[in-house]
This record gives structure tokens, sequence and C-alpha cells, in this order.
């Protein structure tokens, strides 16, 4: 075998990719704490307001799409912590392999384990909330294409706010913000669904949404674990 | 001047709320401005100071 | 004339001493001008009658709190590309006028809002774009007060800073196709009156004086960090000595 100089990124991704996630396996406690979270604050709602079902159909999704953002946000502490706490991310940072791969590899394995459960337990929010066939189906399809543009541009977040004292609720501040767009396609779709005018525009943009934020933000994230470590 | 001035059509409270919060919110701001300022200097005068006392009992050890 | 000459912080604290006092009494006579053209020679509207006076702040703070974000924003790329340290602590200077404007930008329209369209707020796209300017002004002075090494706190406050001037047209604009789909909850804010010579006049000037109080605030606020940044260095010493 001899030293290879140059790693492609498709390399570096599904190196990062197999890590995480045999590294979310190992800790499944972890994994279940933010869908736990996700279906709690779902649950919530119909309590705090009243149990109205005509009512409830109309909030659902607007309720599914905050549940799913704050589910996120909970659980970006742990896609550099762990690495940063016993010093991988700094070897990741040096190895040859390319750092945007690593990073990209790394979001995805974060969004397999958080963002791919919600869209799968979503069944459960349409029970909970009386949501028809069509309307969940549209809500499905909306976390499925808007979940992953939460963990990209959440990765910046967790990046900037890397190893500070107050980074958890300083990263609330910093992303929620930007996740406004996301919401209201997001949830915009299925009301749009319901009202008869169709969901294709809003998942349309959803999709694009994540394509462009697919070649925008592992650019950005980089930058910001960069500048961590300077 | 004449109550019709500062009344303006019933609707003073609104206008002078207004303009009243963006004047206190500017003074807010350069008494802050001020604040930081001289802190910055307080701090830089505490360790000019400690700087010199090193330096003196180091001359004194010697 | 060398562009990093002035880029120093050495050179540029004098000057920027020389300079605010200038910009501030600009903006104090603007000010004033602005102020008697918009109470005593602008007419009363005829449609909103006097409320309509909050103008001569509520559009001038509007506009300063997005053009302060898009300059800060621009500080932060040059600092990020070329590594000049002024350029960093500009941006760090800009954000709490710029969120101050912010701010009062937000009052204003809410105490404009209220007798004119009858309610304080609206979930309209300029409004929400406002509101999500505030935070993204909170969250970059709010990042860079976390982080205490000063060179980490330049640039991490720099990528979230373009992040958010990328994001801000995106959120603008998914709010504002957000709107249409939800006619009627939203009050109409662009069949503003026609506005008469003189109110527009009296807008322009204070909007020049605000812009005029910024570049003042905003060199008071860099002198203010280059003394916190550049402790060790006998140059700063010696200014301050001489400006005793």
């Amino acid at each position: 075998m001899t030293e290879r100089e140059f790693f492609g990124p498709g390399e570096a991704i599904s190196w990062a990719l197999r890590r995480d996630l045999r590294l979310a396996l190992r800790s499944r406690g972890e994994l279940g704490v933010a869908l736990l979270f996700f279906l709690i604050v779902v649950s919530l709602f119909p309590l705090s307001v009243n149990p109205d079902p005509k009512l409830l159909r109309t909030i659902a999704p607007g309720i599914a799409w905050v549940s799913a953002l704050l589910a996120t946000l909970l659980a970006l502490g742990r896609l550099f912590n762990n690495d940063y706490a016993d010093g991988t991310l700094e070897q990741m940072l040096l190895s040859p392999l390319p750092l945007p791969g690593i990073v990209g590899g790394k979001v995805l394995a974060h969004w397999i384990s958080t963002g791919l459960p919600l869209v799968l337990v979503s069944p459960l929010v349409a029970v909970q909330f009386g949501l028809g066939g069509g309307e969940l189906g549209v809500l499905m399809v909306s976390l499925l294409l808007g979940t992953p543009i939460l963990s990209m541009l959440g990765a910046i977040g967790a990046a900037l706010t890397l190893g500070l004292r107050a980074a958890p609720v300083l990263l609330a501040l910093l992303v929620l913000p930007l996740y406004v767009p996301v919401l209201i396609f997001g949830a915009g779709a299925v009301e749009a669904h319901a009202s008869g005018l169709g969901a294709g525009g809003h998942l349309s943009l959803l999709a694009a949404g994540t394509l462009l934020a697919g070649l925008a933000t592992p650019w950005a994230t980089c930058t910001a674990l960069r500048i961590a470590y300077e | 001047m004449n109550t019709d001035f500062f009344a303006l059509g019933g609707h003073g409270l609104y206008v002078w709320g207004s303009y009243l919060v963006t004047a206190l919110v500017m003074v807010v701001e350069i008494v802050l401005l001020r604040h930081r300022r001289r802190q910055a200097v307080e701090i830089l005068q505490q360790e000019a100071e400690l700087a010199e006392e090193i330096t003196k009992s180091n001359e004194s050890t010697s | 004339m060398n562009f990093y000459h002035y880029a120093a912080p050495a050179t540029f604290y004098p000057l920027a001493g020389k300079l605010w006092p200038w910009f501030a009494a600009i903006a104090a006579l603007l000010g004033l001008i602005g102020l008697y053209i918009g109470f005593v020679v602008a007419p009363t509207d005829a449609q909103q009658g006097e409320v309509y006076r909050v103008i001569f702040i509520h559009v001038p703070a509007a506009w300063m709190s997005m053009f302060i974000y898009l300059v800060m924003a621009g500080y932060c790329a040059l600092g990020l590309a070329f590594k000049t340290r002024l350029s960093a602590m500009m941006a760090s200077a800009l954000a709490p006028t710029g969120a101050m404007f912010t701010f009062v930008a937000l009052w204003t329209g809410a105490l404009w809002g209220k007798p004119t369209w009858g309610t304080w707020w609206a979930w309209d796209a300029r409004m929400t774009s406002e509101l999500i300017l505030l935070f993204l002004y909170l969250g970059f002075i709010a990042l860079q007060s976390a982080i205490e090494d000063p060179r980490r706190a330049d640039r991490a406050g720099a990528v979230l800073a373009l992040v958010g001037v990328v994001n801000i047209p995106i959120i603008y604009f998914s709010v504002k196709w957000w709107n249409t789909l939800h006619q009627g909850a939203s009050v109409s804010l662009t069949a503003a009156p026609k506005m008469a010579e003189t109110m527009l006049w009296g807008m322009l000037i204070m909007a020049l004086a605000a812009w005029a109080y910024a570049i003042a605030m905003s060199l008071l606020r860099v002198r203010a960090i280059i003394i916190e940044r550049e402790r060790q260095t006998e140059w700063l010493v010696e200014a301050l000595e001489a400006e005793r």
C-alpha cells in the first residue's frame, strides 16, 4: 500500500458519513432524545389551545414544523462537540481528506440520525391532529425536502459557536432567524395543499433551497471551523 | 407655541412617543459608548501602573 | 495615498478622533433642519392627518438599519479576504448603531400603524424582515461578545454577517410570497399617500442626519475598540496622553 496524497470529496463524504452513523448508532439514547423531544413538543400544543378538531387541523403543519426546527436545534450540539472535545476534529482539519467533504458527510449523518426520523414519525402527528392522507403525504415530503436545510444551516451556527460557554443559547439565537424561509415554505406546502392550491410550488422551492444550501453552506461551515482553530 | 402644536390633531401621543423614544435610545447609546471608552482607558492605565510596579520591584531586588 | 496606511489602527485612531466631531455637528445641524421642516414647514397630510409626521424618523431609521447591515457585511468581507484588523473593528463598531436604528424603525412603525391602520403590528414582509434583521444584529453582537479571542470574534462575526446578508432577501421574499397567499390578514403599506415635495425633502434631510450620526457613533466606537485591543502598544499610550 502506498501513501496517497490526494483524496476526492466523495471518499471524504463516505468516510465521515460511515464514521458518524456508526457513532450515532452506538449512542442510541442520544438519538432517541431529539425524536422524543419532537413528539412531546407536538403533543403539548393541543393541550395549550383548545382541542377543536378544525382548529387543530389548521395549526398542525405549523406545529410540526416548529417542533422539527427545535428538535434539529437540540441535536445540533452533537454535530461537532464530541469530536471537538476529544481532539478528533482537529485531526480532521489536518487530514488529507478535503474538509468540505468531511463536513458534508457529517451533516448528512446528522440529518439521517435526526431529520429523517422526524419524517418517519410525522404520521403520529397526523393522527394527533386529524390530518388527512393527502395532507400527511405533503407534510412528509416537505419535511423530507426541508430538514436537510435545517441541518446544513445549523452546521454553520454549530461551527461558529464551537467550544463557547454560551454555545447552546447562542446557537438558537443565531440559527432560528435563518430558519424562517424553511418554516414558511414547509408549513405553507401543507396549507396550500389543504386549500386546494397545490403544494408543487412550495415543494420545488424547498428542493431548490436544499440544493443551494448543499452548494453554499459547506464553504461557510469549513471557514467557521478553521476560524475556531486558528 | 400653542397647545395645538403638541396635540397634533389628537395623535400627539403617537408622534411624540416616536420622537421621544428615538431621542432616548440615542442618549442611551451615547452614554453606553462613553462608559465603554472610559472603562477601556481605565483598564489600560491599571495595566500600565502594574507594569511600572513590577519593573520597580525588579530594580529594588536586583 | 496608501490604503494600508489608513487601515492601520495607529493612523486611524487620531484620524477618527479628528473626524467624528464634524459628523456629529452635521448630524445635529441636519437633524434640526429636518425637524423644522417636519413639524413647521410640512403641511398636514390630507389623508392621515398629523400622525404621518412619524415618517421623518421612521423611514430614515428603516433605511439606515438596512444600509448599515450592508456596510457591515462589506467590512466583514474585506476583513475576511485581506485580514485587515481595522475593517473587522469597523464592523463591530457599526453593529450596535444598526441595531438601534432597527429598533427605532420597529417602534415608530408600531406607533404609526396603530392610529393609521388600527394595528400595532402586522405580519407584513417589510415588518417581519425588519424584526429578523434586529435578531441578526443581536446575534452578531452576542456571538462577538461571547468569544474572548478578538481575532476569532472578528472572523466568526464576519461569517455570520455574510450568511445573514445572503439570507435577508430570501427572508424578505419568502415572507412577501407567504403574505400574498394570506390576503386580508395584512395591511397594504404600499398604498402610501402621494407625498408632497416638502415631506420628501424633510425625509431626505433626516436620512442624511441619521447617516452622519451613524458615522460619528461608529468612529467613536471604533476608537473605544482600538483602546480595548491595542492596550500593549506604545503609540496608544502616547495618543491618549496627547488627547488629555
